[in-house]
Parts: C-alpha cells; sequence; structure tokens
C-alpha cells in the first residue's frame, strides 16, 4: 500500500501542478508556491482560459479541432478498414494469405518515424504536402489493428454463425458488417482507442509535413508556441494553459470507454 | 497456422456450378475486405519503404562547382557515409543506453503493480489503476512541456533540488528524458499486464493456496510465467519506441541547451534531411529501421526462450 501511495503522488501530481499553475498570472507563476491554488485563482483561471480561446484569432480552438477531427475521423476509418482486413485474413482461405499477414505484421514493426521523412518527400511530387490530407491519409493505417483483429476475429467470431448466416442468404460482406462487427465490438473500441491515442499524440509526422498553423494539431500548436517563450513571455501562461486543456478529451475519452478497454487491451498478446 | 491454396477453377471439374459460383463470391468478398487496408498500406508503408531504399542509394553530382545537380545511381556510398559517421553511432548509443536502464525499469514497474493490483494486498483498485494510467493521456509533447518547467531551476515545485542540480544538464539530460517516458508509459504497461493477470483462471491459484504457497511465490511460479506474452508484447514496443525517440529530445532542445541536434537517431535524420541531404537521411533511416527490426525481433526471441523454460 505504501509503494502505491508513493508512486500515485508521482503520477498524479505532475498533472496537480499543471491544474494549479493554470490558475495563475503569469506573475503568480513566478513568485508564489507552485503547488497550491491563489486567492484570485478562479478569476485568473476565467481570462487565461479566454485568452488561451482568443489569443492570435482563435488559433487554439482550430487546433483542437484539427486534433479531434485527425484522431475519430482517421482512427474511425482506420479501425474499420483494419477489422475488415484482419477478419478476412481469419476467416478465409486463401492463396497469399499468410504472405499478406506478414507483410503487415512486418508493418508493425517498421517505426512511424523511418516513414515520416519518405512519405514528406513522396507527397511533395504530389503537391500534397502542408494539407489536411498530408496528416489525414497516412493515419488511416494500423497495422497494429490488422493483428488485433485477426486475433479477435478468430476467437471470437465462430465459423458456425458465418456458415449460419450464409445459409440463411446473407452475402459475405453484410456478414461481416451485421454480424461480425458486433462480435467484434471490444476489440474494435480497443484498436480505435490505440489509433485514436497515437494519432492524438502524433509529433513528428505534423512536423515534417505542416507549415500552415491552422492546419496543426494542438501538439505541434503548442510546441510552436513554448518555442516562443523566450520573446514573448506572456505566452507561457497559454501553453500551461493550453497544456491543461489539451489533455481533457482523451481523459474523457478513456473514462466513458473504460469498461471496453479494460479487458481489451490485454488482447495482443492473448494466444 | 496453416495456408492451404485453393485449386485452380480449370483443373477442378469435380467441384458444381453451384460451388464454384458461391467460390467466386468469395473471392470478390476477400478482395474488398483486404483492398482498402491493402491499398492505403501499401501506400502509406510499402511505398515509402521502397521510396528511402532507392532514395539511399542515389547521390548527388554535379558538373563543376557550378555545375547543375544531378541524381546519379551510386550504390552503397550513402551507406559507407553512415557507417562512418560517428555522430550517428552515438546517438544509436546513446539511444541504447537509454533502452537498456528505462525499458527494465519501466516495465519493472508495470509488472509490480499489476501484481499489486491483482494481488489481496491492495485496497482501491479502481483508484489506482486510473491514477496510474492518467499520465497516458498526456500526449508525450505536452508531457516534455510540463515536466520541461518541472525540471527548472527556478520555477519548479521542488526547486530545493533543481536549484542545486541541474537536471538538464548534458551528463543527465538523458536520464531526466528517460523519466518522462516512464512517467507517461508505465500505467499503460500495467494494465496490458494487468488484463493479462486477470485472464488467468482462479482455479488455477486454488491449489497453489491449499498447498500452502505465498502471495509472493504464486506471483513468481504462476502468474508471472503466464503474463510472459504480455511482457514481451510491452517490451518489444518499448525497444521501438526508445530507438525512435525524438518527441521529447526535441522539445527539451527548448528548455536547454544540452541536446544537439543530433542527439537520438531521428534527430540526425531530421537535422540531415533538413540540410537538405536527402539520401543520405534516407539512408540513416534505412539503417535505423533495420536495426529497430533486429533489435525488436532479438527481444521476441530472448524473452519467448527465457518464457518456454
Amino acid at each position: 500500500m505504501a509503494i502505491m501511495g508513493a508512486f500515485t503522488l508521482y503520477f498524479l501530481l505532475p498533472i496537480f501542478w499543471l491544474l494549479v499553475s493554470s490558475t495563475k498570472t503569469l506573475g503568480n507563476f513566478n513568485s508564489t508556491f507552485s503547488l497550491w491554488f491563489t486567492p484570485t485563482s478562479i478569476t485568473d483561471m476565467g481570462n487565461n482560459l479566454v485568452n488561451l480561446f482568443t489569443y492570435n484569432e482563435g488559433v487554439f480552438p482550430r487546433w483542437m479541432l484539427n486534433s479531434i477531427v485527425y484522431a475519430t475521423v482517421a482512427g474511425g476509418i482506420g479501425t474499420i478498414l483494419a477489422a475488415m482486413c484482419g477478419y478476412a485474413l481469419s476467416k478465409y482461405d486463401f492463396p497469399g494469405r499468410e504472405l499478406i499477414f506478414n507483410t503487415v505484421l512486418g508493418g508493425v514493426l517498421v517505426p512511424a518515424t523511418a516513414l515520416a521523412l519518405p512519405l514528406f518527400l513522396i507527397f511533395s511530387q504530389v503537391q500534397l504536402t502542408n494539407t489536411f490530407w498530408a496528416v489525414f491519409l497516412p493515419s488511416l493505417v494500423s497495422p497494429f489493428g490488422v493483428y488485433l483483429s485477426r486475433i479477435y476475429a478468430a476467437s471470437s467470431v465462430p465459423d458456425e454463425i458465418i456458415e449460419a448466416a450464409r445459409i440463411d442468404g446473407s452475402g459475405e460482406i453484410r456478414t461481416f458488417f451485421t454480424v461480425a462487427v458486433r462480435l467484434m465490438s471490444p476489440a474494435l473500441v480497443t484498436i480505435f482507442l490505440f489509433q485514436f491515442v497515437s494519432i492524438w499524440n502524433n509529433f513528428f509526422l505534423p512536423l515534417v509535413m505542416l507549415r500552415d498553423q491552422t492546419l496543426f494539431p494542438v501538439t505541434l500548436g503548442l510546441y510552436t508556441w513554448n518555442s516562443q517563450v523566450s520573446q514573448i513571455p506572456d505566452i507561457r501562461t497559454l501553453v500551461i494553459v493550453g497544456a491543461l486543456v489539451s489533455i481533457v478529451p482523451l481523459l474523457v475519452a478513456f473514462l466513458s470507454l473504460q469498461r471496453f478497454w479494460r479487458n481489451g487491451l490485454g488482447a495482443g498478446s492473448l494466444k | 497456422m496453416t495456408t492451404s491454396v485453393l485449386p485452380p477453377m480449370a483443373s477442378a471439374p469435380a467441384v458444381t456450378p453451384r460451388k464454384a459460383r458461391k467460390r467466386l463470391r468469395n473471392k470478390r468478398a476477400i478482395a474488398l475486405l483486404i483492398l482498402p487496408f491493402g491499398v492505403l498500406f501499401t501506400a502509406f508503408y510499402l511505398i515509402p519503404v521502397i521510396y528511402a531504399v532507392v532514395e539511399s542509394l542515389q547521390v548527388i553530382k554535379r558538373d563543376g562547382t557550378f555545375g547543375k545537380p544531378r541524381l546519379e545511381f551510386g550504390g552503397l556510398s550513402q551507406y559507407f557515409l553512415v557507417f562512418q559517421d560517428s555522430e550517428f553511432w552515438g546517438s544509436i548509443l546513446r539511444v541504447l543506453a537509454f533502452g537498456v536502464v528505462q525499458v527494465p525499469v519501466m516495465l519493472g514497474l508495470a509488472l509490480l503493480f499489476a501484481l499489486l493490483l491483482d494481488s489481496p494486498l491492495v485496497k482501491g483498485k479502481k483508484f489506482f489503476r486510473l491514477a496510474f494510467f492518467a499520465p497516458y493521456a498526456v500526449p508525450g509533447v505536452i508531457a516534455a512541456i510540463m515536466w520541461g518547467y518541472l525540471y527548472s531551476p527556478s520555477l519548479s515545485p521542488f526547486s530545493f533540488v533543481t536549484s542545486k542540480v541541474d537536471l538538464l544538464d548534458g551528463g543527465t539530460v538523458l536520464w531526466a528524458i528517460a523519466n518522462v517516458v516512464t512517467w507517461v508509459y508505465v500505467g499503460y504497461n500495467m494494465l496490458i499486464i494487468y488484463s493479462a493477470l486477470l485472464a488467468i483462471p482462479a482455479e488455477l491459484y486454488e491449489a497453489a493456496r491449499l498447498d500452502g504457497a505465498s502471495q509472493v511465490r504464486i506471483a513468481w511460479s504462476i502468474k508471472i510465467p503466464l503474463v510472459a506474452p504480455a511482457i514481451v508484447l510491452t517490451a518489444v514496443f518499448s525497444v521501438i519506441g526508445t530507438l525512435q525517440l525524438i518527441t521529447e529530445p526535441q522539445v527539451f532542445k527548448q528548455f536547454t541547451s544540452s541536446i544537439t541536434s543530433t542527439f537520438t537517431p531521428n534527430l540526425l535524420v531530421y537535422t540531415t534531411a533538413a540540410v537538405p541531404n536527402l539520401n543520405l537521411a534516407a539512408a540513416f533511416s534505412v539503417v535505423l529501421a533495420i536495426t529497430t527490426f533486429i533489435l525488436s525481433f532479438a527481444v521476441l526471441r530472448l524473452t519467448q526462450r527465457r518464457a518456454a523454460l
């Protein structure tokens, strides 16, 4: 218990510090005790939030929106595509099946950052760097999702059910979308969360691809703000409040989808 | 998994027309299910890999000092440069040193917490699970910015430490980064191991308990061997993550000058590409990807042999 208590402090204190710091003016941030609130905390935090959302013509809400679109839309579509592929690899026998699976598995081991540079060169040949698509399209691909889907489909979609659907006259694709997807839903939530997090956290690909501020995800946006702190000291407050606001959607997603990922996370390792 | 190859249509006269149609229809279904992912995977994984390899085999030649640059096939000449580049190998050694210390510490903690959560010794499991997992909701960039302030000599709440020891000094900054990575990922790895623990049937413990085995003994002899595959999975991902370290050092460059532009392999790739020397940068990328591949494969092999014992 003592161990658990000590580490709870280690894990939560930095987040608490972020919360406290975002309730302070720049002056108080530099001068008051940094792990407790000040008498004017509530109004100061209100001011900070207003400044955050209005600074530079509201570029911060724009970044948040970008991150949400990149992560939910690309993550959502990517999950379905990965599930389709993993299901097909698990439920149908066809020549080249293992070759496809092993190639995808190899893709799991390819570091994403190693791809960023060649992707930039390819996108620049078709004039698509510094566009929404430069970050969105590569985010659709989740080899790990295919791997998880295959394992899950094998263990949670019995062949008899597919056969029964066939006898009832359901087409293969329809069987997948009506029967299999439902049976695989815990795995799909897990895959979606994995992909959502990795897109939300993605920093290197947008850093390489994007120049236009209005296309930035929130991670890259806050990074550029933090690089201006020495010239514009006031921006430090915005970086701190922005950091706090930027972790809220993920915390909400984790808490609300908790019952799904709790059991799904270990899926990849159970074989 | 066995691969059974379908007999070619023409040489299967025994198949009734009905069956043949069904097989054809399945073919279409298979294609429809696989192609969307397949096309994207080819476009954004396979082609970039091939492209990087092709780029890395080229050199820029000029006719005289002011001549027009043109690309030529250069064979392995970029790779000779890579192997002679002490900055590159220095950065690889740096992240390897990082990984040798950070990965076992992180996974050891994750395993310990998962076992504690799974044991009857700890109350309030739900709270601890969430508290330990919470840092995973913090993106690497944000975590690095936060810790950057927490390490700062004047602004940190722990200035009684940070004003005496400069944690962002050249000698310690690597371990300052290790702490950030550990902070973010322990809870995540803990959950992966914990959910593997939950999947162990309770009957397995009954016999041990009847024989008078202690909790520690049960953990050591039953639980750890059974969750070994989960630990292997987290180890492989940690190794991959270590070699491609870039976010945290890139952010820490804003806080300290002790992070050079060649601090990690990926920073070096980024710097080289910005020169721009794309062909050399591509060669760095290829060597890094191959190194990652070999290392994660080695971890897989090594731990699997252990697990089999």
